[in-house]
């Protein structure tokens, strides 16, 4: 029952961008281990022949023109949803 | 508890005509809905939000327009409840997380503009788990509501709040979301008809997204015929969701269908020991009475069926694992303010912002993509749904439609799975396949044991929503 240890876990949580407290990754190991188990099922089917479905309705790319559509919020309501806002500016985080 | 023999609400049909006719005030009706959650929901916790002001304002407005001779639309008046999933103006859309709390939307989903266009009046938002994760609400970041026939067990899950909410007859329907069983699940619970429609049918812009190749949008009420009324207004074609498919030029609440010589199967997969033999001695004789009536009754054997689970949860968490890399605590609500590097607010964000089971999915998720696991797990399981969607289409040529449980029992006590995921997961075992194939599939009550409500599912081919609303339709008359 140890199908993913405990470094695959920590890598998960880093790509998943999530820290995990101990207590966590020890529950995690167990639980997601138990869970790749049983879709381990899979492992049983015959396949051959068959390709993968991604898409049901079996529509394919749908493009229109790059413009406005509808606008459902004025400026001004837009403004009073924002979390942080100076002026006609929104406020965020410095990101570099 | 629920008083079953109390009707609150006319049909939604009448309700509109009503208000068109000056008969029933839209503002009256809204009240009525605002009382009643005020004095009801503090025992069972549906409700996440009013919306009150807007509310009162849009149904002030359709009251001076009808009194002005205008006609004001197929939904004339009629309040309705909406999954906190859903993108909404006058309220938080928060899908019942901590990541989205206080998050007021720039824009509306498609769905409500199109209910909104006819008339309806959104007046609250209902309880999930967070995210549309799981199947009895106990995995909200808010609260855990309650069964309306039985406090101590849940409704249900994920739109568990929007199936509590029509049972306790809080507004005439509310609109859920049906990932994998979402709407049917807890349509069973708690007693009323759940419908997942068609994949692509009910645009889903507008709605936090689960796992795009499978969510759905479609409506709880008391009846069959509201379901269908309610889909005809939402269905069709919408330039912000590149996945919506044409729909029927008929609509979807005229069905006119007999019952004599409809092929009926029975789906041999979804009846074994493992169900409550109570529960499954109610959906034999649902479907006997079908038989009864004049339908041709066989039981069919679909394999793959087994695996659908399975397949579920890889496809489902890979999805989910992308769709979710959008909250970073940069764009949306929750941010992580005290930090050195951009990486740890994303980290801090993610940590603090997604509950236990949004964090177990997304790692389940980002492992089945992972390099060196891509083909074995997630590939693998595109091509057992092809399996699967091969078997559907099989049987279809031989059946007009297919007919089981929804659920391997009634509704489970508040606790009791909990602590085991997996166990948890199981509950989705007769719902997901139908996602899988992006078939329609309905939920109408069957009968009761131990007051508790069961379910019958209902499962039509791809785009053959009418029909499956017109068998349901005729089995709810039958089993009166």
């Amino acid at each position: 029952m140890s199908k993913i240890n405990r470094e695959q876990i920590l890598k998960l949580a880093r790509l998943s961008k999530i820290e995990l407290t101990d207590e966590e990754v020890e529950k995690y190991q167990t639980e997601l281990s138990e869970i790749l188990d049983y879709v381990e099922l899979l492992d049983s089917v015959d396949v051959s022949g068959l390709k993968p479905t991604y898409q049901v309705s079996g529509k394919t790319n749908a493009v229109r023109a790059d413009e406005v559509i509808r606008l459902q919020a004025s400026p001004d309501e837009l403004k009073n949803i924002l979390p942080d806002s100076q002026g006609r500016y929104i406020k965020v985080g410095r990101m570099i | 508890m629920v008083d079953k023999n109390t009707k609150v609400w006319e049909s939604i049909y009448d309700i509109a005509n009503k208000v068109n006719n000056s008969e029933l005030k839209a503002v009256d009706n809204v009240n009525k809905s605002l009382t009643r959650i005020n004095d009801l929901d503090g025992e069972y916790n549906a409700i996440v939000s009013l919306i009150k002001d807007r509310a009162l304002s849009k149904a002030q407005e359709i009251d001076k327009k009808i009194s002005e001779g205008k006609n004001a639309g197929r939904l004339a008046g009629v309040p309705f409840i909406a999954k906190d999933n859903f993108l909404t103006f006058g309220s938080e859309s928060t899908a019942s997380s901590n990541m989205l709390k206080g998050f007021k939307s720039p824009y509306q989903s498609t769905a409500i503009e199109k209910l909104e266009a006819e008339g309806a009046i959104c007046v609250g938002k209902a309880n999930l788990d967070a995210f549309a994760h799981g199947g009895s609400t106990e995995n909200s970041d808010i609260k855990v509501t309650k069964n309306p026939h039985d406090t101590t067990r849940v409704p249900g899950g994920s739109s568990g709040g929007s199936a509590a909410s029509t049972a306790l007859q809080y507004t005439p329907f509310a609109l859920g979301t049906d990932t994998g069983g979402s709407i049917r699940q807890p349509a069973s619970f708690c007693g009323v008809v759940g419908l997942k429609p068609t994949y692509g049918l009910v645009s889903r812009s507008g709605v936090v997204a689960m796992a795009s190749s499978t969510d759905v949008i479609g409506p709880l009420t008391n009846t069959v015929d509201d379901a269908a009324l309610v889909l005809d207004v939402m269905a069709g074609p919408d330039t912000l969701d590149g996945t919506t498919i044409k729909r029927d030029t008929e609509s979807y609440d005229n069905t006119k269908l007999t019952l004599k010589n409809k092929k009926i199967g029975v789906i041999k997969e979804y009846f074994n020991s493992d169900n409550d033999s109570e529960a499954q001695k109610i959906v034999n004789e649902s479907i006997n009475l079908l038989a009864k009536n004049g339908a041709v009754v066989e039981e069919v054997s679909l394999p793959t069926l087994k695996l659908a689970l399975a397949v579920y949860y890889i496809i489902v968490p890979a999805e989910l694992s992308s769709n979710l890399s959008r909250h970073d605590g940069q764009r949306y609500e929750y941010s992580e303010r005290n930090f050195k590097t951009l990486e740890e607010s994303y980290t801090k964000s993610r940590t603090v912002g997604f509950g236990e089971e949004a964090k177990r999915r997304i790692m389940i998720g980002t492992h089945v993509l992972s390099s060196g696991y891509y083909d074995a797990y997630y590939k693998k399981a595109q091509i057992v749904r092809t399996k699967i969607i091969n078997e559907f289409n099989q049987v279809f040529k031989k059946y007009d439609c297919l007919v089981g449980p929804v659920t391997p029992s009634t509704a489970f006590k508040i606790g009791e799975n909990v602590d085991n995921p997996l166990h948890m997961y199981m509950q989705d075992i007769m719902t997901v396949s139908s996602n899988l194939a992006g078939i329609p599939s309905i939920s109408v009550p069957c009968g009761e044991v131990d007051n508790l409500p069961v379910g019958l599912q209902i499962i039509c081919q791809q785009n053959k929503d009418s029909e499956l609303l017109g068998i349901a339709k005729l089995f709810e008359d039958l089993n009166k």
